[in-house]
């Protein structure tokens, strides 16, 4: 299985705070990866170098063996990596619709545009908001905005920075169907998430990271039973046999 | 259509070009109502301040990056359309073909401010404009070609006294008219789309492919020729070129207080605040003897603007009828279920008593 976005000894430090140390990590097309750790173990700032957020200290960020180590947001996107943020970054003095029509790279006429906008809002649905500024929306339904417009103009991977989080069990549920569907028709996905029964339901592939290093990587079933990562995530080593 | 709730209805549209065109017909016919030099100078001056405050609002209002230093632009295409006009001799009606290239010249100096001051945002901006504003106005107190502070005068066109003021006055409408044309489509278009999103979250804009840079750059320059061209018809209008008055810091002041006052972000709003505030400004310094009182007036003025109606009125105005709309609707639906249940309560009562 080839790797849509892969990244290579990744390394990035705040003053004298190492938050990636030598970190790599692959997401094979076509699959739903999983990023999880503690926190501050350095997940968002991985999804900030990897999309050009963050300047990177050392290695190297591959997207389908391009690389695109420095690129600025607006290059990455342009390349195929969309991302959502952990707190929804939405345009909440636009209408939903017109927030649907900012990201670059769509094309077509200005009807299709608008008519792809609205297939895609019909898709989360949040349709029925289309008009309304998106400000109003509730914390979940500017979640699926957020994952609507990424998915505008088609990108190669998409990267959700806690899609779960802060949002109602209802809609955690719907948030994962949508995201199976879009996977099931070929949407490659990293994930970064705390809520477990969300990553393990979802995910084929995990990665762990700690303190800013990987410290396992595999199905979601093998790395469960990891110690090294019970001992990282919860702190309970080899000795939590029950 | 499937996204017709995002669109605005077609009445509303309709009421919106006949409220503009009604606007549009009574700008037309003013100088030939109002016939007093006093009047039409003051309307030649507000037509200008639509202008300016109209092409401000499309640079900052849209994209959220507040200038205090268009003053800049707007003496650059003053200065240039004097020194042009000596340099190339041109004079009466001619000078105003320099127009354009005054807002040229003006949209040319934009281009390295912009590279540099968009490089930063908020008040690292704010602070970046005013520095450009004093450079530019100590440059023009200093510089041979500016006439240092003695300044320079313009050619005195040969209009007819009693008319004067009308060439000046119908020119500013058009370019009152074309400037709000252009906000206009500029709002509207993919471009203005990209800069209001850059006012609501410049990074997440990034993160979908938007190349933030040149988009700002781009209106700022727009911005920059309108204030421009607006600079170079004042200065022939006023007939002449003091640099305490082509770079006055209360331009930018005024300017922002008009866009702010109206609704900044809005089309109407800076329109509407420059036909009520430049006006009124100007009858009361005419009545007031010193300019200081009308200042100290629209400073207080601008400060209840900021704490009691920081969208502006247009906005602000907006809200109050929605809310008043909604209101009737529902007291309308209230009294057409207590009829329904009036009624319903009248046939039982009838079956009844039969």
């Amino acid at each position: 299985m080839t790797a849509t976005l892969r990244a290579d000894g990744v390394t990035k430090s705040f003053g004298g705070v190492k938050a990636l140390n030598g970190c790599s990590l692959t997401v094979a097309e076509g699959r739903i990866t999983g990023l999880i750790g503690p926190n501050g173990s350095g997940k968002t700032t991985l999804f900030n170098v990897m999309t050009g957020y963050e300047r990177i200290d050392a290695g190297q960020v591959y997207l389908r063996d391009k690389q695109i180590t420095g690129a600025a947001p607006h290059q990455v996107y342009g390349q195929g990596v969309g991302r959502t943020f952990q707190l929804t970054r939405i345009f909440p003095r636009l209408t939903v619709l017109e927030n649907m029509l900012v990201p670059a790279q769509q094309r077509g006429s200005s009807r299709q545009r608008r008519e792809r906008a609205m297939d895609l809002l019909a898709f989360t649905g949040i349709q029925a908001h289309a008009g309304a500024l998106a400000g109003t929306l509730s914390y979940g339904q500017r979640k699926l905005l957020e994952l609507a417009y990424v998915l505008v103009a088609d990108p190669a991977v998409v990267l959700l920075d806690e899609p779960a989080g802060g949002v109602n069990p209802s809609l955690i549920h719907h948030i994962s169907d949508r995201i199976r569907e879009l996977n099931k028709s070929g949407r490659t996905f990293l994930i970064v998430e705390h809520n477990m029964e969300f990553v393990m339901g979802l995910c084929h592939e995990l990665t762990v990271l700690d303190s800013g290093s990987v410290v396992a990587t595999g199905p979601p079933d093998t790395v469960r039973n990891d110690p090294r990562v019970l001992d990282a995530y919860l702190g309970m080593g080899t000795d939590t046999d029950d | 259509m499937k996204f017709a709730a995002a669109l605005p209805s077609q009445r509303q549209a309709v009421a919106q070009v006949a409220g503009v065109l009604v606007l549009i017909a009574a700008a037309v016919v003013f100088p030939l109502v109002f016939t007093n030099p006093t009047v039409t100078n003051f309307a030649v001056i507000t037509l200008i301040f639509v202008c300016v405050a109209s092409a401000w609002n499309l640079f900052s209002g849209f994209s959220g990056y507040l200038s205090l230093g268009h003053a800049v632009f707007y003496g650059t295409g003053a200065y240039f359309l004097v020194v042009a006009a000596k340099d190339w001799n041109v004079s009466g009606v001619a000078v105003f073909w320099l127009l354009p290239l005054a807002g040229l010249v003006a949209a040319i100096v934009a281009v390295p401010l912009g590279l540099i001051a968009l490089r930063v945002r908020r008040h690292t901006f704010v602070v970046i404009t005013i520095a450009f504003f004093f450079i530019a106005q100590l440059a023009a107190s200093n510089l041979k070609v500016t006439g240092g502070s003695s300044g320079l005068l313009p050619p005195v066109p040969n209009f007819a006294p009693a008319t004067f003021n009308d060439p000046f006055y119908y020119l500013a409408l058009v370019m009152a008219v074309l400037t709000v044309a252009v906000a206009w489509q500029v709002r509207r278009s993919r471009f203005g789309l990209q800069l209001r999103a850059i006012r609501d979250d410049e990074d997440r804009a990034a993160g979908l492919g938007v190349r933030t840079m040149p988009v700002k750059l781009a209106a700022l320059v727009l911005s920059a020729f309108i204030t421009g061209m607006a600079g170079g018809l004042w200065v022939f209008f006023i007939g002449e070129a003091f640099p305490q008055f082509v770079f006055d810091p209360l331009f930018d002041l005024a300017v922002v207080f008009m866009a702010f006052f109206g609704g900044l972000g809005t089309l109407a709003g800076p329109v509407l605040g420059a036909l009520v505030l430049e006006p009124a400004q100007l009858y009361l310094n005419l009545q007031g003897g010193n300019g200081y009182e009308s200042e100290i007036l629209f400073g207080a003025l601008f400060l209840v603007v900021i704490l009691f109606l920081p969208r502006g009125v247009i906005p602000t105005g907006g809200e109050y009828l929605r809310a008043y709309r909604a209101r009737l609707d529902r007291s309308k639906e209230d009294s057409s279920e207590s009829e329904m249940a009036a009624d319903s309560a009248g046939t039982s009562v009838k079956g009844g008593v039969s």
